[in-house]
């Protein structure tokens, strides 16, 4: 049996409840008198200026968006960075732009898409992650991949029509 | 808007390098030298400002305190400011602020860093609320990684190249050969940068500036203190501070910024007018009464080839998008119309945190007097730095003569 999945950051995001399901919506706030998103969730007051006493209301982002830039990592990142294979193995980071919430989401991309697969503009989709392991659990975090991206949500979608 | 001058009596610097001593000497030394470029005692300093550094324990975190005691208490006002790259421009301002206000008439400014090798990282420990602790924990997200996303970005809307930054490279280290405070002082070819390790694509090595040990200070003074001080001599090279920016950004900040893991969100308010950077040249412009077609040197944060370009633009010097024409038209190289950064850049120097920004006042400091041996520009009266911290902390300088 695999560990127990937990979130590498408490409130950001929620996992599915079935273990095999990798997706994973974002959680963020709402100001709801300017309708600012906020992500990571800001909680303790809007920081749209003139809206510091506006209701903030959680929300679930978008779950896709186009991709507005991106990189790699070729050398592994100092701590807290947490060694997730030996050898390294390089992985990219997107920068996703959200269309309905007006904002870019960083998010590492997940392992097998190297730079050669992306390309500003394109479309791009959250899944569920291991970010790292530990003795005891797997630390889950978001990550993005091209839509389309074998195994995606998207790629079952059109798999099964 | 014009704002009421003060001049810059004396500059200096300790060259950069991997020494691996003790902060305080590069500081010490780099005051030293200031003094006596000013030709103003210790003793007659009326006030002190120490950039802070957050790698060398307490006494980086109350630099202005740790120079005062290392040149000899006096029993002046002292201040530390820390606006991580941008700590200098805020030592200064703070001295131009105690100087224009009429609380003092002479100030001295210092920063110094020693850095350790590598990435610069955050403070260790679990730390789930801080953001730069976080990036790293949870993205694996680097310096050059933003660096990377920006130059990714130049590529996409402007068709600019790899081959484009790495001209830029070649161009400041050819600046950079006669700087004697200079770390790196070796021609670089574009194939050179092309051969070295990719880290952030599509940044290689040679792309990105490294991090150093180094130290700046300068002497400020009212226009009063100068013409009594310099009563007799030749001062129609006085360098003059016109103004300095200290802007942050405006909401929604659409640019993704070092350390965050999102843009603000433009649903609810409008996109300001001027990106953040764009604010920090325009802020200096405004309070100066000077615009971007004045200006004939400039020294700005090349923290990666790529981010040099992106300087041009939001400074004002070209149209978004024409940076890389700007740059292959030789405008940006010495013997050019507005040479950028002559003293190497950063590319030449690697990053001394805290004596950057003082360092990059030291080097415009020279070229408007003259006197910038083997990489002087041509005859230039008014020059700008810019540069931009860590969580938002603008700074530009402008200098006139």
């Amino acid at each position: 049996m695999g560990k127990p999945k937990v979130p590498a950051i408490d409130g950001w995001f929620r996992l599915p409840e079935d273990d095999a399901d990798n997706s994973i919506v974002l959680v963020g706030t709402r100001c709801a008198d300017s309708g600012t998103y906020y992500f990571p969730p800001e909680r303790v007051m809007s920081r749209a200026p003139g809206f510091a006493d506006s209701v903030l209301e959680e929300v679930e982002l978008s779950t896709r968006g186009v991709l507005w830039s991106f990189t790699d990592a070729q050398y592994q990142p100092p701590e807290p960075y947490m060694t997730v294979t030996d050898p390294y193995a390089p992985f990219c980071i997107a920068a996703v732009h959200l269309e309905v919430e007006q904002i870019v989401v960083l998010g590492q991309v997940i392992a097998g898409v190297g730079v050669d697969d992306l390309e500003v503009g394109m479309e791009m989709e959250l899944v569920a992650d291991t970010l790292f392991t530990d003795d005891e659990v797997e630390h889950m975090i978001w990550k993005w991949q091209p839509i389309g991206t074998s195994g995606s949500a998207a790629a079952s979608e059109e798999a099964a029509s | 808007m014009s704002v009421e001058q003060v001049a810059v009596l004396g500059v200096g610097m300790h060259p950069w390098g991997k020494w691996g001593r003790n902060f305080v000497e590069y500081g010490v030394a780099a005051a030293r030298d200031a003094l006596a470029d000013a030709g103003v005692d210790w003793r007659d300093i009326q006030f002190v400002a120490g950039a802070d550094t957050m790698r060398n324990g307490y006494p980086g975190y109350v630099a202005g305190a740790t120079f005062a005691q290392a040149l000899g208490w006096t029993g002046i006002p002292v201040t530390s400011t820390y606006g991580a790259c941008a700590s200098g421009a805020m030592a200064i301002e703070a001295a131009r602020q105690r100087i224009l206000s009429g609380l003092c008439e002479v100030a001295l400014v210092v920063g110094a860093d020693t850095t350790p090798k590598g990435f610069l990282k955050p403070n260790s420990g679990e730390r789930q609320t801080d953001p730069d602790w976080l990036r790293f924990r949870l993205l694996g997200a680097t310096n050059p990684t933003y660096f990377a996303l920006y130059a990714r970005r130049r590529m996409a809307l402007y068709g600019a190249t790899q081959e484009d930054f790495a001209q830029v490279k070649v161009k400041n280290a050819r600046h950079g050969l006669g700087n004697p405070y200079a770390r790196f002082r070796k021609e670089v070819t574009p194939d050179d940068v092309a051969a070295s390790p990719m880290v952030a694509n599509p940044l290689r090595l040679l792309d990105i500036c490294a991090t150093s040990d180094g130290g700046a200070a300068v002497v400020l003074c009212s226009m009063d203190y100068a013409r009594r001080h310099l009563e007799g001599s030749n001062s129609d090279r006085l360098v003059r501070v016109a103004a300095v920016s200290t802007a942050t950004p405006t909401f929604p900040n659409t640019i993704i910024e070092m350390p965050n893991f999102s843009t603000d969100s433009a649903a609810g308010l409008p996109i300001p007018e001027r990106s953040f950077k764009q604010a920090i040249g325009a802020a200096a412009y405004e309070q100066a009464g000077i615009g971007p077609e004045d200006v004939d040197v400039a020294e700005v944060y090349d923290l990666s080839t790529a981010l040099e370009l992106d300087w041009y633009e939001d400074l004002g010097f070209c149209a978004p998008g024409e940076a890389e024409a700007m740059l292959r038209s030789g405008a940006t190289t010495l013997g050019g119309r507005l040479p950028v950064n002559p003293s190497g850049g950063l590319a030449c120097f690697g990053e001394a945190v805290p004596a950057q920004a003082i360092a990059q006042v030291c080097e415009l400091t020279w070229q408007l007097r003259g006197t910038a041996e083997g990489r002087q520009a041509n005859d230039p009266r008014v020059g700008i730095t810019a540069n931009q911290g860590l969580f938002g902390h603008g700074s530009a300088v402008l200098l006139t003569r």
